[in-house]
């Protein structure tokens, strides 16, 4: 079964979305994403869609979801790299997705997490592991 | 009377060309700078000529017929022209009014005691007042794809996407935005904002001469689709009227930087990307 990688990255958790999202695909992300966020303690997650072309309400809602639920536990999220048809999409569906950060590229994405973990007071070392 | 009218004026043509003509050269305001005489003639002849093969028909004015059709080509091809170049619609009427006059007073001459009969006058009377009316539709028609056409080619003109500094765009918007205006609008700068990976867009609405609740939506979602892409919209030029008018509507900007000049959106984008402007200090000559 396809499976959408989630990268760790000191602090960050990183998602790549490189197919189209049909609808389990998404729902096994967002559960995914909320154990990886709870397993490592996630401060930030960084979620590319550059590559999306195609979108619907349910993944709207599913990114709205997303963003929320890391919210709860305590992460940022920031969604990089939409299209632009994408954006005028999901504007005439209605859906703003009002609670997610946004930023134009991964690069300025990174720095827009850090700046919002920099404003909550958290610190992030490259080396965030326990067990060393 | 041996001959029929349509025979008749056949017979006649040069003289009813000659009187028709000199209707319309004597008709006051024609715009002579527009169109030379020979022109006129080239014109008058052969739009004559189709009227009086028509008129040798038994019913002149069934539109089905393919002398109509023929004259109705030519006239619509006279006026089309002369609505692009601007006459009015009273110098295109002339055209075709003056071809009447022409024939009744050559056709006088012809009957005994200066009468034209009555079926024949009638017979004239409704084939040039149903192609008349041809003129007037041909002439608003062409008239409005005129019109249609400086409209599309405003709203491609007035939408320009300016790069003012390195990561902020200014989209001054000139004239009323509606869904088609914003949906250009909204795809210009989204694409540039990729483009030009901008991250702050100035919306400039101080040529919209009008913001209802429609056009305000129309600027939430634009707002929204940029925030969307990762930039950050600011709303400027806001006339003191329309923000009367917005607060009267009930419609919420607060979501929405807004600011009331481009000057001071692009003070406070200076500040969101943490430059500065500075006057440049002289250094004192040694």
């Amino acid at each position: 079964m396809e499976k959408i990688p989630i990268l760790k990255m000191g602090g960050y958790l990183l998602v790549t979305i490189q197919v189209d999202l049909y609808d389990r695909l998404a729902l096994n992300l967002e559960s995914d994403l909320v154990n990886m966020i709870n397993k490592h303690s996630s401060k930030g997650v960084l979620i590319d869609i550059s590559a999306v072309n195609i979108v619907d309400s349910f993944m709207g809602r599913i990114l709205g979801n997303i963003a929320q639920m890391s919210k709860i536990l305590d992460a940022h999220t920031v969604v990089v790299g939409m299209q632009p048809a994408v954006a005028i999409t999901l504007i005439e569906l209605g859906l703003p997705l009002s609670g997610v950060h946004t930023a134009l590229n991964v690069e300025k994405g990174m720095v827009l997490l850090q700046e919002k973990l920099l404003g909550d007071d958290t610190v992030i070392t490259d080396d965030t592991d326990d067990n060393t | 009377m041996a001959l029929s009218i349509g025979q008749l004026l056949q017979k006649k043509s040069k003289a009813v060309l000659e009187s028709w003509i000199n209707i319309q050269l004597q008709e006051e305001g024609l715009k002579e700078e527009l169109i030379s005489n020979q022109e006129i003639r080239k014109q008058s002849e052969e739009f004559l000529q189709s009227v009086i093969q028509l008129l040798k028909n038994e019913d002149a004015q069934n539109m089905e017929s393919a002398e109509f059709e023929k004259a109705a080509e030519i006239l619509a091809g006279i006026t089309t022209s002369r609505a692009m170049q601007g006459y009015t619609p009273r110098e295109t009427g002339v055209f075709v009014f003056s071809l009447k006059e022409a024939f009744l007073s050559v056709l006088e001459k012809e009957f005994k005691d200066n009468s034209v009969p009555y079926a024949d006058s009638q017979k004239i009377n409704k084939l040039m007042d149903a192609l008349a009316i041809l003129t007037f539709e041909t002439f608003i028609t062409s008239r409005e794809e005129v019109i249609l056409r400086q409209t599309s080619e405003i709203s491609e003109i007035s939408t320009p996407v300016i790069r003012v500094w390195d990561g902020i765009l200014a989209l001054p918007i000139i004239g009323t935005l509606d869904s088609a205006r914003t949906q250009v609008v909204m795809e210009n700068l989204l694409m540039k904002i990729v483009e030009t990976e901008s991250t702050i867009a100035i919306l400039d609405i101080s040529g919209v001469p009008a913001v209802d609740s429609l056009v305000a939506q129309h600027l939430i979602k634009t707002v929204s689709a940029t925030r969307l892409m990762g930039a950050e919209c600011i709303i400027s030029g806001i006339r003191p009227e329309i923000a009367q008018t917005i607060v009267h509507l009930g419609i919420d900007l607060s979501n929405i930087n807004t600011k009331a000049s481009l000057s001071q959106a692009l003070r406070s984008a200076f500040m969101m990307l943490k430059l500065e402007v500075r006057k440049t200090v002289e250094k004192p000559k040694l």
